[in-house]
């Protein structure tokens, strides 16, 4: 045994900004998607969906569609293999509409055919004789005793009820503010259109390629609706093309494999955007009454608050989301006395679920509005406000749980407020002003205004709930020498899993060659690309691993009489070595009917501040720049991170100024990228980012999560410098340009105390 | 099929024909018939620059081009870009500034800057961001693809 010469240094190790390994392929368009994914002579898949919001299926007439050339398979309710229905935290959605419709956009049939035209055609052959209901698309009355049920008439069409008291909830203040609220319905939009390709096997199972956040959940789902044991379906990722939580339900999965597994063929699904629109959960929309109170020298003294989130037709996500907006429902701040009151319930809208910060998104809109509104109330400067309120390491949130580990909230607030300002607007030139290319103005009725904001937010999954992620790592040696080959199935959903496995193995192992393989279910689960989740488990259980191989290594060059440290691992290689582990963290406690517990692993802290200019005249916004300090606890690949959060600020930015599902009786009027507005290069402006690496012990070399922070604080930070350049009230998102310039607002038109149940709501005159 | 029509075009320097409807679109020649799956489909509306191509030399949006009507025309698509094993300025700026992570608009992007450095080598800021305006990205926030875009003016691509 040779020492080795002194070790080439590693290139793309923790801490430095690599590029991305998936990145060249992805340029050059070689990157296959969902929607890439052929096979000779496979079938292609089309769905019809419901028409009503709410409606009895009286009679189904296939047999036009049936008959039409080049169709292969017609299925509705009636063909199913199983009763069984899917959801993501509760099954109460049927794989196709069975004797009722609950939502337009609803399945009712699937098709498969030669060709995607053939398809189409049949599906609209398809007859299909309803007999519409009563319908429920107003949240707050869908709550009342004479609302239409969708469910279990028991339940009323409450999905999820949660109700935190903390302290003393009837605390009296000396300044007190109100506010009531809303978030309109925001559509995750991931540009990459829900597709999948499903190959049937010759043991009467089924492999689907599928562009999804959780390959096993999905499994979990598929498999009893099809009739099979979860061994004979196989699951592998397909490239995925963005996801904000879109992709953590179950759209087309079950629909494509029943295609395939009816036809004997390989049939490939692959909606087109109105279809998407309709396929996928979107954000809650939210209606919140708010109450605010504190001591003449700024200290919180009570928050009382009644948070209504509209879960749709099926419940999906509803439970964590009605839990989250609760628990962060008073935001990061040391709040004495809180009685918090979060319900989520079923309308006939369509089904709403994850996306990016769900829950704390929607009250960090609120509760910001209101520390503003109290900032001024008590003549006191609203960042100071809001530092002097900030939750310190153990203190308790309103749950009564502390936050132990890192809790840089004041840090994130004053590093944030202490960015750079951009120089005041010195051009009247209309390219530079609200309205752009629009020419709309040259600058007189501008106003510039800042605004501030700070949210907060758990990390990995809650409320004991069994998080784990699973890894293997197998290091080799080859013709090149040493190379390390890391196996998980967590998705790579844009986010940069890939790169932080990559990182942490190269990392650890010292060898400068890592593959990580395609995520599949021959693999135990990794959980979801969900929860800004993924750095903390999967690269928690990929540094575990890599520390059990580290330890054969070490017997291995010890018995050489040499330490690791000293050898060209690949000498240690004659047989590769591989160890899997699953990967835990600590355990939270159930939810109990008061969540007064230690339900969350983690927080995470970010704050914005936010400088617009705004044309009074037209009610236009143009955003100038976003100042962000994150508390991300350690930045495995910093420019990655840098494009979380400013990918993150964009869809906050979108939520505050642009992006809305319009629904009209239950219908998405707007189901298109011409009428659902995305930011684009002209929207979005520079970011100025300050990372704060308060490493958290528990976390991979510190590391929390970034992901979803970015999108919590940027919205009312932007609505916060809208109201200071207009002093208009602006209490919904997205703002639009009437409600700038004739102070337009949306009251829900129910009156509700803050902290009551809603169920109490009474119409206001 | 009796809506069935033959198409020739020039697709990246090669003659090739393809049978479509009348209807389709370009993409979906290119994509479904000619299995070049590098030009993408995310609007289907000509919104969001996915599958921006050059047609004798314009910068469009395949999925608004009648399949028909690319008849006899020279259609360069991202494949095109690369030279074998030598990424494409542009393609190397993307990779190195971090401008990519789901990789979804990133084809577009690729030839719509492309399509700018040949035009304007070196677009101010502004020019930049009005140019690629008819590109959306959902991931990065446009920060690092601004970054690109610039680093590839810089090494003097499109001079």
């Amino acid at each position: 045994m040779t020492l080795a010469p002194t070790k080439p240094r590693l290139r793309g190790v923790v801490g430095e900004s690599a590029p991305r390994v998936d990145a060249p392929p992805k340029v050059r368009g070689e990157f296959l998607y969902g929607s890439d994914l052929s096979r000779e002579g496979m079938l292609y898949g089309a769905t019809l969906r419901s028409p009503h919001a709410h409606a009895r299926i009286v009679a189904v007439d296939v047999s036009a569609a049936r008959g039409m050339p080049g169709v292969r398979a017609v299925i509705t309710s009636d063909d199913l293999p199983t009763r069984e229905k899917f959801g993501l935290m509760r099954s109460d959605q049927p794989v196709l509409a069975t004797g009722v419709v609950r939502y337009v956009g609803e399945a009712v049939a699937i098709v498969a055919a030669d060709d995607p035209e053939q398809a189409r055609l049949a599906t609209r052959a398809i007859q299909i004789q309803y007999e519409p209901l009563p319908s429920v698309t107003d949240v707050v009355g869908a709550l009342q005793p004479d609302a239409p049920t969708l469910h279990d008439p028991k339940d009323g069409n409450v999905i999820e009820d949660v109700r935190v008291v903390h302290g003393d909830p009837d605390a009296k203040a000396d300044v007190v503010v109100e506010g009531e609220y809303e978030v309109a319905m925001q559509d995750q939009a991931a540009l990459g259109p829900e597709a999948g390709l499903a190959i049937p096997g010759q043991d009467g199972g089924v492999t689907l390629y599928i562009a999804t956040q959780w390959l096993h959940e999905d499994l979990r789902q598929i498999a009893p609706c099809l009739g099979l044991p979860e061994e004979k379906v196989r699951l592998v990722l397909a490239g995925v093309g963005g996801a904000f939580g879109a992709r953590e339900d179950v759209t087309l999965q079950i629909h494509v494999c029943l295609l395939a597994l009816a036809t004997k063929r390989a049939v490939r699904m692959t909606y087109g955007r109105e279809e998407s629109f309709y396929g996928h959960v979107h954000r809650h929309p939210a209606r919140m009454w708010y109450q605010h109170g504190a001591t003449r020298n700024g200290e919180l003294v009570f928050v009382r608050a009644t948070i209504v989130l509209d879960g749709g037709a099926y419940a999906s996500s509803t439970f964590a989301v009605v839990a989250n907006a609760a628990c962060f429902g008073a935001g990061p701040y040391r709040v004495p006395n809180a009685l918090i009151h979060a319900v989520g319930a079923y309308t006939n809208n369509p089904p709403t679920g994850a996306m990016r910060g769900f829950g704390a998104v929607q009250s960090c809109f609120a509760y910001e509005a209101q520390m503003d509104k109290l900032a001024a109330a008590l003549g006191m400067d609203p960042i100071e406000l809001r530092a002097r309120n900030a939750l310190e390491n153990g203190d308790r949130i309103v749950t009564n749980q502390p936050v132990e580990g890192s809790a840089p909230v004041a840090e994130v607030i004053n590093r944030c407020a202490a960015l750079p300002l951009p120089p005041p607007r010195s051009s009247n030139d209309p390219l530079e002003l609200p309205g752009g290319t629009g020419n709309l103005t040259r600058g007189e009725g501008v106003r510039r205004g800042v605004g501030f904001a700070v949210g907060m937010k758990n990390v990995c999954y809650s409320h004991e709930f069994d998080d784990f992620s699973t890894a293997r790592v197998r290091v080799e040696r080859d013709g090149e020498g040493g190379v390390v080959r890391v196996h998980t199935a967590a998705s790579e959903v844009g986010q940069g899993i890939v790169l932080v496995c990559e990182q942490i193995a190269r990392t650890e192992l010292g060898v400068q060659r890592v593959i990580v393989e395609t995520p599949d279910t021959t693999i135990g689960s990794a959980g979801s690309s969900s929860a800004s989740r993924q750095t903390w488990m999967t690269g928690g259980a990929v540094l575990a691993a890599c520390r059990e191989v580290k330890v054969e290594l070490a017997n291995r060059a010890g018995q050489r009489g040499l330490r690791i440290d000293q050898v060209d691992i690949a000498q240690l290689l004659d047989t590769p070595v591989e160890r899997l582990v699953t990967h835990r963290h600590r355990p939270t406690e159930k939810r109990n009917d008061t969540t007064q517990n230690d339900g969350h692993v983690a927080f995470l802290f970010a704050a914005h501040r936010a400088v617009v200019d705004v044309d009074v005249d037209t009610g236009l916004v143009k955003v100038v720049q976003i100042a962000t300090a994150q508390d991300v606890g350690k930045a495995i690949n910093p420019l990655a991170v840098i494009g979380q959060l400013e990918g993150g600020i964009a869809q906050g930015l979108g939520l505050a100024v642009m992006e809305e599902v319009q629904l009209k009786d239950g219908a998405v009027r707007n189901a298109s990228f011409t009428d659902y507005l995305l930011p684009t290069m002209l929207d979005m402006p520079p970011v100025v980012c300050d990372l704060i690496e308060f490493p958290h012990p528990d976390g991979p070399y510190g590391a929390k999560g970034v992901g979803e922070p970015p999108t919590i604080s940027s919205t009312p930070a932007i609505v916060a410098a809208i109201r200071g350049a207009t002093g208009r009230a602006l209490e919904r998102v997205p703002v639009r340009p009437d409600d700038i310039v004739f102070g337009a607002s949306s009251r829900s038109g129910w009156h509700v105390v803050p902290g009551d149940d809603p169920r109490q709501a009474t119409r206001t005159a | 099929m009796v809506d069935r029509v033959r198409v020739k075009l020039q697709v990246n320097g090669g003659e090739r024909e393809a049978e479509v409807r009348e209807h389709e679109s370009l993409l979906t020649v290119l994509r479904e018939r000619l299995g070049l799956w590098g030009s993408k489909n995310a609007c289907d509306q000509g919104e969001c620059g996915s599958c921006s191509v050059l047609m004798d030399g314009q910068l469009v949006c395949a999925c608004l081009v009648l399949a028909g009507s690319a008849e006899g025309r020279d259609v360069r698509t991202v494949e095109d870009l690369a030279d074998g094993e030598h990424m494409h300025p542009v393609q190397r700026a993307f990779v190195e500034a971090g401008a990519v992570q789901c990789g979804f608009c990133t084809p577009g992007f690729i030839v719509a800057t492309a399509a700018l450095l040949r035009d304007n080598p070196e677009p101010t800021d502004p020019e930049i961001r009005e140019a690629l305006s008819g590109n959306i990205c959902r991931c990065t926030g446009y920060g690092k693809i601004l970054e690109a875009v610039r680093r590839s003016a810089t090494k003097g691509y499109g001079a």
